[in-house]
């Protein structure tokens, strides 16, 4: 079993770059565009990462997390939040709403790189 | 020596020259000439004279031959209202105006409730009251002719030249007022032939008294030492001031001289401007002064000159005729008549207006089945009505001289006649003064007042077994001993004048107010007392609420032509359609004017009467909860105060509201900016993060392989498009709603425009599309913005290529004309705009799609804006299957209104 991320991005080009990325890093990348099903999607996955865009058709980025939170398996999981509104609101909402980590967009790749290798220590090898 | 026919000849061409004197006034006034005499104050102060009657211009030395200076006490009475008119005769003088007031009975009963009850009970007293006075004019006429028949052996019998004296008087006077008491109908018009001869008779009256007066103090005293000597030497000379009587007196004279019905006529309805009040105020007392200067010497030296046993009522006379002054003497007879004949012609002239108003017309009203209505002129009615009045109330005061044989003083009748109409007062005073007077109580204190004045008063005044049987005046009416005419509840005492007067106008006064205080005004009653009380309040008038339609209108000229003289009807009509704005048509029958012409009618027939004939035209007179409100409340001021209160908390209140208005605008301004930053934020941060993360990934690995880095390459440079494309939008859109869009309008036709649009639309679009058109129907020139007409339908044809969900998708695109519009509606086959987007689909930022778009959502927006501009509309229709935008365009820039445009 390999490293597993699901990634909820609605924009397709950045999606790809993502995949690119982390495909390359030796995760396997599984995408969701739409925010309505992500958190039973996840659920059922049980991926080792989730990168979770806030601005979703369907569901904001804010709910799905809130339903992951909620669920005690789910607790623990590592979320990265990514945003292109980039605003301090923003960033407060997110660690409100429990996520492990805040990106706002555009993001040099080194920096999602590094975020996702932190937030994965110890969890994966 | 006077011989009688010498006397009766003088009579004779002293009358002619009355009727010369007051035909001339009349043509004068009606050719509007000789208005600075006519309408001076010296006028209306001579014509006040007619207070002083033949009672005082005999009787005051008669009083104070027998009673001293108390005679001043008539005099006292008078001045006093003078001096103080500007609180009690100003307020009557202007509701008098205000209402169109005919007399005094018409004044109370227009202040309660237009109550023709009261109307007829103040007439009938005042009728009672009067009558022994005109009586007493006739007396002194034909006592006086005595004087002069006593010395003429030729004369017949004198009993038979009273008789003669007192019927030729009286036929006399009944035709001058026939002739210039009835010219015209209108009361409220001034009687200026009346009141010119009344001002000539009050000279003549002057004239003579002090030339008697000159005559004994320096003709036959001796001088004015020797007439002062004289007067210390008699007993007349002494003020013996009986405290009680003399306050009587003065309250009574006070309160007869504004109750009296010639004095009402002439103080009120004859005033013609209320500015000589205020000179009347002063010239009148003086006045009284100069005819009430030689009273004590002329009643010393007749004490002395004359024999005992001769009467003293005839002083002036019988001293000058003593001394073989026979001019004087002729002068003097002719100053008496001119007493007697003015207030004669005056009181008959007022109690005749107040008989046809209040008692002969409301009379025909009701015998008259069809009312006002019917045809025939009402105006020869109410002069005939008149007429009669006159005729049978010179002839009740000539039967009255008859039957009373001419007995008694002449000052005891006097003062009986005082006390009957001083009855009037409270309910005058009261109606003027206090709002909580009600007609139940005037009714009351009228009734009381007047049976106790008729008890106490006029029926003791016929002697005992005269009109009352000596057994009532010793043991008290049915034996009751308390209810003795001249001691009443048992208080003996009194003089019987004081005794009179304090009973009847306590007992008045006080059932006037208890019964007023528990009993309850009608809405009318409410209305009247308040503009009555609340005269000189300017807010006080408001219209009332008469309502009557244009129909009831025409009835109104009819009835207002046949009372008021087709004339001047139509004038009154016409300056009222003027008032209007109305131009040649009859006036609205508003209920201003409805208002203004029941005042014009009640001129001319009463308060009440007026009233009933406008109810029997228009029906019930409607008072408004709101006009109930306006005198509902003690004091207009209250009102007026706490509607300027509640205005300003209103106003305080409006505009917190506005602030608050404001402030939550501003908190919604400020939001939106928030989220307009944050939307562009995203919409350009999304774009630069492929951007940048493909770039670096091409900048950082190098073992990427040809096709992939054409393929990240091709990304970034569309991610760069769609952020130009982004930066254009914002622009854009921001250039059209700052306004300051220049439209490039020229003449365009619908079907280039559309040609254009589905074209370039096509051209960035994959689909394969089934787009139907009706090319016959587009052939439409507009004048416009082509290009950016273009832009919108691009958005829209490009929306419906991009977003439509159909399996074999399909846009119709049709134009239709409506009424002035041309509509262009695009219609596709897909599911539509969710409902829940329907609302929002044209505001910014907004995408409803499923997220394939990648547009910002600033398309919808951008095309509102524009056709906004192009002066049209745009709007989204739900149908039942798929989603229709409609592009209206206001035909302003049609092409039909093209040649209409250019041609002017």
């Amino acid at each position: 079993m390999g490293k597993h991320v699901v990634l909820v991005e609605d924009e397709t080009n950045i999606a790809e770059a993502i995949r690119f990325l982390l495909g390359r890093e030796g995760w396997r990348v599984e995408t969701l565009a739409n925010g309505g099903n992500a958190a039973e999607v996840i659920r059922a996955a049980g991926p080792d990462l989730v990168i979770l865009d806030v601005m979703l058709p369907g569901k904001t980025g804010f709910e799905i997390l809130a339903e992951l939170r909620a669920d005690s398996a789910l607790a623990d999981l590592p979320v990265l939040m990514l945003t292109a509104r980039g605003q301090a609101r923003d960033r407060e909402m997110a660690m409100q709403a429990g996520a492990s980590r805040f990106m706002t967009k555009p993001f040099a790749n080194n920096e999602m790189l590094a975020a996702v290798r932190e937030l994965t220590q110890g969890r994966v090898d | 020596m006077v011989t009688l026919n010498l006397l009766i000849a003088v009579c004779l061409i002293y009358v002619a020259g009355l009727f010369l004197v007051a035909f001339l006034a009349e043509r004068a006034a009606l050719r509007g000439r000789g208005g600075w005499l006519l309408r001076s104050p010296l006028v209306y102060t001579l014509s006040l004279s007619i207070y002083c009657t033949a009672w005082t211009f005999y009787g005051a030395v008669g009083y104070a031959a027998r009673s001293g200076l108390e005679y001043v006490t008539i005099y006292l009475g008078p001045t006093l209202v003078m001096i103080g008119w500007w609180w009690v005769l100003r307020r009557l003088v202007r509701i008098g105006r205000a209402q169109r007031v005919t007399s005094v009975a018409d004044l109370i009963s227009a202040r309660f409730g237009k109550s023709n009850l009261l109307a007829v009970m103040v007439t009938a007293m005042a009728v009672i009251g009067v009558t022994p006075y005109i009586a007493l004019q006739l007396q002194s006429v034909t006592l006086s002719v005595s004087i002069f028949a006593a010395d003429d052996v030729s004369s017949m019998q004198s009993g038979d030249l009273n008789d003669y004296a007192a019927f030729w008087v009286a036929a006399g006077l009944a035709v001058f007022t026939l002739v210039f008491g009835t010219r015209n109908l209108n009361a409220n018009e001034r009687h200026h032939g009346v009141v010119i001869a009344v001002a000539v008779e009050a000279v003549v009256k002057l004239v003579a008294l002090l030339a008697v007066g000159a005559f004994v103090v320096w003709g036959v005293a001796g001088g004015l030492a020797d007439t002062i000597s004289r007067i210390d030497a008699s007993p007349i000379g002494t003020w013996q001031t009986g405290g009680g009587r003399w306050s009587a007196l003065i309250v009574l004279s006070a309160a007869a001289f504004v109750c009296l019905p010639r004095m009402f006529q002439v103080l009120v309805v004859e005033n013609e401007d209320e500015r000589h009040l205020q000179i009347a105020s002063w010239a009148f007392p003086i006045y009284l002064l100069a005819i009430s200067l030689f009273v004590v010497p002329i009643a010393v030296i007749g004490l002395e000159l004359m024999p005992t046993g001769a009467n003293p009522d005839l002083y002036v006379l019988t001293i000058p005729l003593s001394q073989g002054q026979s001019g004087l003497a002729m002068l003097v007879f002719l100053g008496g008549f001119s007493s007697a004949t003015s207030m004669v012609i005056v009181a008959t002239l007022a109690l005749s207006t107040m008989m046809s108003n209040h008692i002969v017309m409301p009379l025909w009203l009701q015998l008259s089945a069809r009312g006002a209505q019917q045809s025939g002129d009402v105006r020869a009615v109410v002069i005939r009505a008149r007429r009669l009045s006159i005729l049978l109330i010179i002839s009740l005061g000539y039967l009255y001289y008859r039957a009373s044989g001419g007995s008694g003083a002449l000052a005891a009748i006097g003062l009986i006649s005082f006390g009957g109409v001083a009855q009037f007062l409270p309910a005058l005073l009261g109606g003027i003064f206090w709002r909580g007077a009600t007609r139940t109580g005037a009714v009351a204190g009228l009734a009381a007042g007047f049976v106790v004045w008729m008890y106490t008063m006029l029926l003791p005044s016929f002697g005992p077994d005269g009109a009352l049987p000596a057994a009532v005046f010793e043991q008290g009416l049915f034996g009751v001993s308390q209810l003795r005419p001249r001691a009443l509840f048992g208080i003996t005492g009194l003089d019987p004048t004081v005794h009179a007067v304090w009973w009847s106008l306590s007992l008045n006064t006080l059932l006037f107010i208890t019964v007023s205080i528990f009993s309850f005004p009608t809405p009318l009653e409410r209305l009247q007392g308040a503009q009555f009380v609340n005269v000189f309040d300017r807010s006080s008038r408001h219209a009332r609420g008469w309502s009557a339609s244009e129909g009831e209108a025409e009835d109104l000229m009819i009835m207002s032509q046949r009372i008021l003289g087709a004339p001047e009807a139509q004038a009154f009509f016409r300056d009222q359609a003027l008032q209007q704005g109305r131009v040649g048509r009859s006036p609205a029958p508003t209920p201003e004017f409805v208002q203004a012409l029941e005042r014009e009618l009640a001129a001319s027939v009463g308060a009440a009467t007026a009233n009933a004939m406008i109810g029997q035209i228009i029906g019930g007179q409607a008072i408004s909860v709101e006009e109930l409100m306006a005198v509902a409340d003690e004091s207009a001021q209250i009102l007026e105060y706490s509607s300027k209160l509640e205005l300003k908390s209103r106003q305080l209140a409006e505009t917190a509201h506005e602030l608050s208005r404001a402030n939550e605008k501003l908190t919604q301004l400020s939001l939106l900016k928030d989220s307009f930053l944050t939307q562009i934020s995203h919409e350009l941060r999304t774009p630069m993060t492929s951007i940048r993360s493909f770039s670096e990934i091409l900048r950082d690995m190098a073992d990427l392989s040809d096709v992939d880095k054409t393929r990240y390459a091709s990304i970034i440079h569309s991610e760069t498009i769609r952020l130009t494309r982004l930066l254009d939008d914002l622009l854009d859109l921001a250039v059209l709603e700052g306004g300051q869009v220049s439209l490039n309008c020229k003449t365009v036709n619908l079907h280039d425009i559309l040609e254009q649009a589905v074209t370039t639309a096509q051209a960035s679009s994959a689909r394969e599309f089934d787009i139907r058109r009706q090319v016959a129907n587009e052939d439409v020139t507009l004048v416009t913005d082509g290009d950016r007409l273009a832009q919108v339908f691009i958005n829209l044809v490009s929306n419906a290529l991009k977003y439509c969900d159909a399996a074999e998708p399909e846009l119709d695109i049709a134009v239709r004309r409506e009424a002035e519009n041309v509509i262009v509606a695009f219609t596709d086959n897909g599911s539509g705009i969710p409902a829940d987007g329907e609302t929002v689909v044209f505001e910014k930022f907004v995408r409803l799609g499923r997220g394939e778009g990648d547009g910002a959502g600033l398309g919808l927006a951008i095309c509102r804006e524009i056709v906004t501009r192009l002066g049209g509309a745009i709007s989204y229709v739900p149908l039942e299957k798929g989603g229709r935008f409609e592009v209206r365009l206001s035909s302003g820039h049609a092409g039909k209104e093209l040649p209409r445009m250019l041609l002017i």
